[in-house]
């Protein structure tokens, strides 16, 4: 499984071998590499930044570590090893060998879950274009380009399955991902939190923390997939995708170190007073974390979805660790709880198990955003600070499903408009709030040193020092 | 510094640092992984450091190692919110290389793995010396032990480590950096040589240790090679200097309580273990702490057999000597199998007393023949060896290194 780099598009599906296809890629990468200098990185292309490059797709090869200068990464087309006869693991198809060619009457469901999942990749490098002009460290700087080149293989992961297996229209897909733009009145990006801005650093660590872990979790349910080349494609995504989410997980860990170290050296807990020190407060960042959570819950869709069913029973993306949950895997006779408002109150039903299956893969989701937070809140438990994160209730600041029509407050109390007007500043990052981080927004260049508000992390990258020279500006 | 600084290297991952992506999880070709609703951990038992998992891992928690005694429990990993702090080093910090760890590994197979030493063995300092910080010895004697005609060049080496403390135990070992580079420009892989002295010097009250090295001459195969390390540790001269690291080893340790037996079990320069704990245990006969000392000990031939004529002056009621010669012109082959047998009552009643502790060194083709006379002289004294064998390994009471 080792990856061409010869051609021009560094491939392990032997696309020499097929050279319609070769060529129709070709044609789009510099469509693609317009794009990238257009909506890529600001002020990047000189940069030699020291990046993960998958050489193979085996354990041994898939991060190689070397200097890249950012336009000069080889982005290219990488699938998982195949499975030796694999099946169809669930839906009505179970047990029936994988489909490695798209079936003809899922075709148009197949290439909407493909260009919506791959809608995304390109919308976040957009999202997270400038912040590399206020990065808190060479460290940071280098992550975020990371996760930025990371996800542009990510399109070409989503653009190759669409050139490769739906023709004419998902060439003109292709070209359509390359023309929407995140946040663009006229034609912008698919999905709602996708459109959101990231302007700053505590947002882009929220978003990795929590919205790409949107994308493990879909991810995870597409490499599930009847068909074969989705399924490969995804689960070498989600290899890369586990860096994201650490980059964000880490961030607001060391946010929360540096906060918590100065509460405990001045002993306070004023959030004005820690402001004045120039540290992120802990309730600033709760407001950003319910903020991401709320935002991010709404990619999962209503929770009673006939879509979701039948994307389910036709074998197109599956349950989060499908092949691992002892069931019949059709779900004939399931039921599953969701939530409803009912006057003032949220009741729990249950409805078909294959209806919910939006709600149950948010749930997993949730989580494991939990634990994440968890992992969080031994920080102020260290330092001794009596400060715990907690994820608000699933109906708050919702505009998708069951929740859209309502207000309903982090504890899951359902408000009046009146209630909510007054309060959802206490919830929701305010225009101060903002304000606030952005004046943090400096930019730290030179190795080793890390703004104010944030700690240095534990270990380095790829055991290199923390005060490595992670990106040389030329 | 835990006695048991390499007894187990094993594979941990840091909670606080794992953000639970199950990377390594998917990538484990052997299944060793596995988690919980709080942690993900590496199964001790099954994890065979193949390493595939390290480079996936995004946040470096993955690679996580601690040298313990006795695996920590998956469900001490699952409670935890941090790694235990590393306490392999009473503030000296243990740094044993990779490479010892292997040597020592693939020498200790024979015992079926990592185990613990005797209960009354001695503190041992590991790893005060490092590649990078090593020792300077002296050498202080170097003399033949074998035959002027023997086929074999085996010799004792006295190491001399002046104000420079190197405190090492019987059963230890030290590593020999043989200067220059290989062929590829590489610096030489350290070599382990089993110290032969005892604890308070090869002379009593000076800071200095024996070896006992054979000068590589074949490989395996009988190939001719040239051994880099001995050819260099065998041509020392008095007064040449030498760098060390060390000392190494926390398992294969002698006992210390009174009463307590030892049967040693060797061949060749197997022998430099014995002689430690045999000379220990010579110079504390005064104090009448009992015991009994029973050593099989094998050669091609008496001129081959290192410190043949030292053992020959030994004290009877200290130690029972055993030696096996397979080459004597005229007489048949005899290997140190064989004179257990002929001792298979005293065996069998030694290795019946829980105070007593069982060691054998020599080369790897020994093992199979030491296995089969104990399962003998075992089955015809009613006992079976394959249990008995698991309760000594568990006690700390029986010890292989083999190479």
């Amino acid at each position: 499984m080792s990856i061409n780099y010869a051609d021009k598009i560094p491939n392990n599906v032997e696309l020499a071998s097929n050279k319609t296809l070769q060529r129709a890629l070709e044609h789009w990468q510099p469509g693609y590499l317009d794009w990238w200098g257009e909506m890529g990185p600001e002020g990047s292309p000189n940069y030699d930044v020291y990046l993960r490059t998958a050489i193979s797709v085996d354990a041994k090869g898939w991060a190689h570590f070397d200097y890249v200068r950012m336009p000069d990464y080889r982005w290219g087309i990488f699938l998982a090893a195949p499975e030796k006869d694999r099946k169809v693991n669930f839906g009505a198809h179970k047990g029936e060998a994988a489909w490695q060619e798209v079936p003809g009457e899922y075709r148009s469901t197949l290439r909407r879950i493909i260009v919506t999942q791959g809608d995304t990749e390109p919308a976040s490098v957009e999202q997270q274009r400038h912040l590399g002009l206020t990065c808190p460290s060479l460290y940071d700087l280098r992550n975020l380009f990371q996760v930025n080149v990371e996800e542009g293989r990510h399109l070409w992961a989503m653009v190759y399955l669409l050139h490769a297996y739906f023709g004419r229209d998902g060439r003109e897909e292709g070209e359509a991902l390359l023309a929407r733009r995140s946040g663009d009145a006229d034609n912008p990006r698919i999905l709602t939190a996708f459109n959101e801005k990231t302007p700053d650093w505590l947002s882009f660590f929220m978003f990795t923390f929590i919205t790409d872990r949107d994308g493990k979790f879909q991810l995870a349910a597409l490499a599930e997939s009847g068909f074969d080349p989705l399924s490969r494609t995804c689960r070498f995504m989600l290899t890369e995708e586990a860096h994201h989410m650490f980059v964000g997980e880490s961030g607001v860990g060391r946010i929360i170190q540096r906060t918590c170290e100065a509460m405990k050296e001045h002993r306070i807990d004023d959030p004005a007073k820690l402001r004045a020190m120039g540290v992120i407060d802990l309730p600033t960042l709760q407001r950003y974390l319910n903020f991401h959570f709320s935002v991010t819950s709404d990619l999962y869709g209503s929770e009673v979805s006939s879509n979701a069913a039948s994307s389910y029973t036709n074998g197109l993306k599956g349950r989060f660790d499908e092949t691992r949950i002892d069931d019949d895997h059709r779900l004939e006779g399931a039921e599953y709880p969701v939530m409803e408002v009912i006057g003032d109150r949220i009741l729990t039903k249950h409805v078909a198990g294959l209806t919910a299956l939006n709600e149950r893969l948010r749930d997993d989701w949730v989580a494991d955003v939990q634990a994440g937070i968890d992992r969080w809140n031994r920080i102020p438990a260290k330092y001794g600070v009596d400060f715990r994160f907690k994820l608000p209730h699933k109906g708050f600041h919702r505009r998708i499903g069951a929740f859209a029509e309502h207000h309903v407050s982090p504890e899951g109390a359902v408000l009046s408009e009146a209630d909510w007007t007054s309060k959802h500043r206490e919830w929701l990052p305010n225009e101060q709030d903002r304000a606030y981080i952005q004046s943090l927004m400096g930019r730290v260049v030179e190795p080793g040193r890390f703004a104010n508000w944030i700690a240095a992390p534990h270990q380095g990258i790829n055991k290199q020092p923390v005060n490595f020279e992670y990106v040389r500006f030329n | 510094m835990t006695r048991t600084a390499e007894l187990l290297r094993q594979h941990l991952i840091d909670p606080e640092i794992c953000i639970r992506c199950n990377t390594c999880e998917e990538t484990c070709p052997i299944d060793a992984i596995t988690h919980d609703s709080r942690n993900y951990v590496v199964l001790a038992d099954k994890c065979n450091s193949c390493g595939d998992c390290l480079a996936p891992c995004p946040t470096g928690a993955i690679d996580s190692w601690r040298r313990v005694a006795a695996p920590y429990t998956l469900e001490q990993q699952f409670g935890w919110d941090a790694l235990p702090v590393d306490d392999s080093g009473d503030g000296v910090v243990a740094e044993v290389p990779d490479e010892v760890t292997q040597l020592t590994a693939v020498a200790n197979q024979g015992q079926g793995g990592l185990l613990p030493p005797p209960w009354s063995a001695a503190h041992p300092y590991v790893g005060l010396y490092t590649l990078a910080r090593p020792a300077t010895a002296t050498v202080s004697g170097n003399l033949r032990l074998t035959a002027e005609g023997a086929e074999s060049d085996i010799r004792h080496i006295v190491l001399d480590f002046g104000s420079m403390a190197f405190p090492v135990l019987e059963g230890q070992s030290l590593g020999v950096i043989a200067p220059g580079a290989d062929a590829n420009g590489k610096p030489h892989h350290l070599r382990l040589y089993s110290v032969a002295s005892p604890r308070n010097g090869e002379r009593p009250g000076y800071n200095n240790v024996a070896l006992t090295v054979k000068r590589v001459t074949a490989d395996r195969e009988g190939n001719p090679v040239r051994g880099v390390a001995s050819n260099y540790v065998c041509d020392l001269k008095k007064g040449d200097k030498l760098l060390v690291a060390g000392p190494y080893g926390a398992s294969y340790l002698m006992p210390n309580h009174p009463g307590s037996n030892i049967i040693m079990i060797c061949t060749g320069t197997g022998a430099a273990p014995m002689r430690a704990m045999t000379e220990r245990r010579h110079r504390r006969m005064a104090l009448k702490e009992g015991g009994k000392l029973l050593l099989f000990f094998g050669a091609r031939t008496p001129g081959e057999l290192p410190y043949f004529g030292p053992l020959q002056k030994l004290p009877k009621e200290l130690i029972d000597v055993q030696l096996a010669f397979s080459r004597v012109p005229g007489k048949p082959r005899e290997y140190v199998q064989d004179r257990m047998r002929a001792s298979g009552a005293t065996v069998a009643r030694l290795t019946a007393d829980e105070n007593t502790y069982v060691y054998i060194c020599g080369h790897k083709q020994m093992e199979q023949g030491v296995e089969d006379a104990f399962t003998d002289l075992c089955s015809s004294h009613g006992t079976d060896w394959t249990g008995l064998r698991a309760q000594l390994r568990a006690a700390g009471r029986y010890h292989v290194e083999t190479y």
